[in-house]
């Protein structure tokens, strides 16, 4: 499938998707799924530098923090509209993404983890002594009372913006990993050494997947602010987006755009739906067990398992 | 429905037939209130969340055993929401629509309150809260009602009982140094604060927050005592809590008035790891054994939860949050007997309008949803003695300073002669 | 002593001190991370651990929590045994260890944490001794006993960890089990062995800082979290596998929060510790003291 088609498709989709705030009116499901894709596109955008590159990145939720954040400034400034929030978290999370991989991505992985770990913490303290944004005390930002679209409720635009924004991440991840820059990565990942050798100006290419990696990450922030109506820093930089953005991925395998999408979707939804049979400490025992369980018994995920059984099938 | 769940419901709709056969002369047993929450049961809240939760369902039971209220049992969906506000939004419309439950409450504290607001408000339900502070104060929602005493302008409300206490000092208190943790509630207590200091013409001369996981809160003390306040007044949560005391005595904070705002000290845990260290501290407090006898009634529901919370291992005293917890539910109850039905535009109105006989005494809203007078205590702790947790429900400990309807004696000064 | 010169003083005192707790915490992952490439994220939890077996000692038969933590460590290594046991059988032996390793230490971190929920509640657990409440003056110099006591046996246990690993044939086999490990079994010797050991000897590590931290502070199952950024701050700053490094750079960043919280305003201290620590990573990426 050329990336045009692919691109039609996940549209497509996507459209179906967004089509079905029109037929259920429950809102729950809506929610539950917000948070879902939520996790689609933390996932999908932490392989991008993870999985295809071999760079683990520790800071997800600084980047996802970044995207809430930007677009707090924008209520407070100006009561931006929602694609305004957007398209500025993105970028903005783009750029950080850019700086910190200027100056940490010509050292080895383990070196790049720990700075993303520290830039997390810093972040965290600036946004914490930044009264602008509300500070410690976190900041309202109030859904608008009217809704676009002739839309039932605001959950179901944040849904459909969900929806669109996990076509467009997944869109992305596929389109550079078919291309020369995916190739370039794949080969960094298998090895370093030999890929610069041979001519891939690795530097430049990691700090290409890193900038897009956390636009993306920023990007799944950016409608935090409208789907909690309130942000404070500890919710924003919860430790549970960095720990699912590594390990939905993983879960569902890290070769190809479809494994974190797999993963999301399920390690998402087995959360959504413990939380509310289980609902006690269990909760997190559960997350712990599968992560454990999967990465011992499955060590390249889901997509592992198919490919492994297909390749049987064919003898 | 799914096949799995099959089994499950073929088993509960036997269940409801046996029951239905055995309640055969109510066969019209009509359907039980169903209320439903979120509750942190894990997380950094948890402490709270399960002694909140424990006292909830002391108020079910004793409700059931009355017949209900309108004669539908009382059955609670809960879940638990990690502490985590993010989980919010999904478990209230899991309750309100899957689960379809007839009235809903909050869950422990701002953070987890706060992201229920918008669907409350758009479905226009009564919603009543836990301990959140100064939430409505953005949504500005007339069907919001708070439980915990701070007063219809929380902030200024929560840190007058200090100021009002230095005040009574004698000469009168010049300086002051204001210090608290980086996290919701004290930067709203630091900002109510401010305002009195203002108001009383105080200088001030130390005004910071911290990292609540700080290790070593000596560097701070010592930063404070450099500039000789006369008061400190400090806001914090639990482990700083803990911290700070530890550190005023270790660096020998000398000061008139210390304290004011710590939570933590409120709850057994607390009072018995720092045993002796409190002695001299100005805090707030919900109950005191000393003013016991404005409460009657509480020593009923005290018995029945230390009982149950020595066995789940939280709170063993409970004097602050689960009377409150229960109160709430009262509130409820009181308003549903009282409009005959579940209207929320009706309840809200009876609400606003009436005032509740509780376990915590008789509360009334303002128009913000706070209660209409403060009522949070500010105490002086003193004379304790080792760590054991008995010694607490003795009188004598914790001397009430404001307000002064509940006043049991006045500052002693400084702290540091106190201390010992 | 004016007033000035003590609250600098005391900012330098409290600020090695509190390094000295930190080097406890972080000198295992110096081990495990930085010597074994052995990415043990769940260092925090099994710390956790000691802080809990260390209370139950304390609250229960009123036993000292750091001396019960010293006897009980060899438990903890056989624990630390085990789990390499199984890290190695499954993602080591596999050669895939780096991220998945990672997201099974995740895991593990999330057991212990309910395990610790599950058993203890979720209540704030202090220990009492008889040491915690007193404070030895110095003309202004203030030292508190809660956070001397540690500070000496972790200076005794780090600077023992460095001689036995320099001094010993075994010391030396660690050093070298990252980097060669072909070389080490001409000689003679078995990797895995080694590892395991030294693995093991970090883990036991984490059991004596917990006892530490429940001397120092008031501990809960979810605070495990927060220290995962300080432990790997402190060994990555002071250079990786380095046990003089790691004590370096606990006393950096002790002396930074400190002097942060005296001087500016706490709440930047982690600003200060972990920029200092970006600073460190662009800049000089092997580490203070790295090679």
């Amino acid at each position: 499938m050329t990336n045009r088609v692919f691109a039609a498709v996940a549209f497509a989709v996507a459209i179906a998707f967004a089509a079905v705030t029109q037929l259920i009116s429950n809102e729950y499901y809506f929610t539950a799924a917000y948070t879902v894709l939520q996790f689609v596109i933390l996932a999908t955008a932490w392989n991008i530098l993870g999985g295809y590159t071999g760079y683990v990145n520790f800071g997800s939720a600084a980047f996802f923090a970044i995207g809430a954040y930007s677009s707090v400034v924008l209520y407070n400034a100006f009561k931006a509209p929602l694609p305004v929030m957007i398209v500025a978290g993105t970028l903005i999370a783009g750029l950080a993404g850019l700086g910190l991989g200027y100056l940490t991505l010509r050292l080895r992985g383990v070196f790049f983890a720990i700075a993303s770990l520290a830039l997390a913490v810093v972040l965290y303290t600036f946004v914490v002594n930044w009264d602008y944004v509300g500070g410690a005390r976190g900041a309202y930002v109030l859904q608008p009372s009217e809704v676009p679209f002739g839309l039932p409720r605001y959950v179901h635009l944040l849904y459909i913006a969900m929806v669109l924004m996990s076509a467009l991440a997944l869109i992305v991840a596929r389109t550079i990993e078919t291309s020369t820059l995916g190739r370039g990565l794949a080969a960094i990942r298998d090895d370093e050494l030999a890929a610069e050798c041979s001519g891939v100006p690795t530097l430049r290419l990691k700090i290409v997947s890193a900038s897009v990696s956390c636009a993306l990450m920023g990007m799944a922030g950016t409608t935090f602010p409208y789907f909690l109506s309130y942000v404070e820093p500890s919710s924003a930089f919860n430790l549970s987006y960095a720990v699912n953005s590594i390990a939905m991925p993983l879960i569902g395998g890290m070769m190809s755009w479809v494994g974190p999408l797999i993963g999301a979707v399920l390690l998402g939804s087995v959360q959504q739906l413990v939380q509310v049979t289980i609902s006690s400490a269990w909760n997190l025992l559960i997350v712990g067990v599968l992560l454990v369980a999967f990465v011992t018994l499955a060590p390249n995920g889901i997509m592992g398992w198919i490919d492994l059984w297909r390749r049987r099938g064919r003898g | 429905m799914s096949i799995k769940y099959l089994p499950c419901f073929i088993g509960r709709m036997l269940g409801a037939l046996l029951v239905s056969l055995v309640l055969s002369g109510a066969a019209l047993a009509q359907q039980p209130l169903r209320i439903g929450f979120g509750m942190s049961q894990t997380g950094a809240l948890a402490g709270n969340g399960k002694a909140a939760l424990i006292s909830m369902e002391i108020w079910r039971d004793d409700v059931n055993a009355r017949g209900g209220i309108l004669g539908r049992k009382v059955e609670f969906v809960q879940y638990d929401d990690q502490t985590n506000p993010s989980t919010v939004p999904g478990l209230y419309t899991k309750l309100l629509d899957v689960d379809k439950v007839d009235l809903v409450v909050s869950g422990y504290g701002t953070a987890v309150i706060a992201p229920a607001m918008p669907l409350m408000m758009q479905r226009k339900l009564v919603f009543m809260s836990l301990f959140g502070l100064n939430v409505n104060s953005k949504f500005k929602y007339d069907r919001y009602f708070q439980i915990m005493p701070a007063g219809p302008d929380p902030a200024v409300d929560w840190t007058r009982g200090f100021f009002e206490a230095a005040a009574t000092l004698n000469p009168k208190p010049q300086s002051v140094a204001l210090v608290g943790a980086d996290a919701e509630y004290p930067h709203l207590a630091l900002e109510g604060a401010r305002e009195h200091v203002k108001r009383l013409g105080l200088k001030l001369v130390y005004d910071k927050t911290y990292p609540p996981n700080t290790v070593d809160y000596s560097p701070i003390v010592r930063a404070i005592q450099a500039t000789n306040p006369d008061l400190v007044y400090l806001a914090s949560y639990p482990p700083d809590s803990a911290g700070m005391v530890r550190a005023a005595s270790e660096v020998g904070l000398k000061t008139r008035m210390f304290g004011g705002g710590l939570v933590g000290p409120q709850f057994a845990a607390l009072k018995t790891q720092l045993g002796p260290l409190l002695n001299g501290i100005i805090n707030y407090e919900a109950y005191a054994p000393d003013v016991g006898a404005k409460f009657p009634f509480l020593d009923q529901f005290l018995a029945k939860y230390q009982a149950r919370a020595a066995k789940e291992g939280v709170d063993p005293l409970g004097f602050y949050l689960p009377p409150y917890a229960y109160a709430m539910m009262q509130v409820l109850e009181q308003a549903i007997k009282g409009t005959g039905g579940l209207d929320q535009g009706k309840l809200a109105e009876y609400m606003h309008k009436n005032s509740f006989d509780t376990f915590v005494g008789k509360v009334s809203f303002a128009s913000n949803g706070e209660w209409a007078q403060p009522r949070m205590m500010t105490v002086q702790y003193g004379g304790i003695a080792g760590n054991d947790v008995a010694q607490w429900k003795k009188s004598g400990l914790i001397t009430v300073l404001y307000p002064n309807e509940y006043k049991t004696g006045t500052v002693r000064a400084p702290y540091h002669e106190n201390r010992k | 002593m004016d007033s000035t010169t003590a609250l600098f003083a005391n900012a330098i005192v409290a600020g090695l001190l509190l390094g000295g707790f930190y080097a406890a915490m972080s000198v295992g992952v110096s081990i495990s991370f930085g010597m074994l490439d052995v990415v043990n994220i769940a260092h925090p939890a099994f710390i956790l651990l000691g802080s809990y077996i260390a209370y139950t000692m304390n609250d229960r038969l009123g036993l000292d929590p750091i001396a019960v933590s010293v006897v009980l460590s060899p438990l903890f290594f056989v624990l630390g045994a085990g789990l390499y046991r199984v890290y190695y059988l499954c993602f080591e032996q596999r050669g895939q260890e780096s991220l998945r390793g990672l997201a099974f230490f995740f895991g593990i971190l999330f057991i212990t944490e309910v395990m610790l929920v599950l058993v203890f509640g979720v209540d704030y657990r202090m220990s009492k001794t008889a040491y915690a409440d007193t404070t030895w003056r110095l003309d202004a110099l203030d030292f508190p006993m809660r956070l001397v006591v540690p500070f000496l046996v972790s200076m005794l246990m780090v600077v023992g960890l460095q001689l036995f690993l320099s001094h010993t044939f075994f010391g030396r086999a660690v050093l070298a089990v990252a980097q060669d490990p072909l070389a080490l079994r001409l000689m003679g010797v078995n990797p895995i062995r080694v590892k395991e050991r030294a693995f093991a000897l970090s883990i036991a590590t984490a059991g004596v800082a917990g006892a530490f931290l429940i001397v120092i502070q008031p501990v809960q199952p979810a605070i495990g979290r927060e220290y995962i950024g300080l432990v790997f701050a402190v060994c990555v700053l002071g250079g990786m596998g380095s046990i003089w490094g790691t004590l370096l750079g606990a006393f950096v960043l002790g002396l930074a929060e400190s002097f942060t919280s005296t001087f500016f305003g706490p709440s930047w201290a982690p600003a200060v510790s972990f920029g200092l620590l970006l600073a460190t990573l662009a800049f000089r990426p092997a580490g203070l003291l790295g090679r």
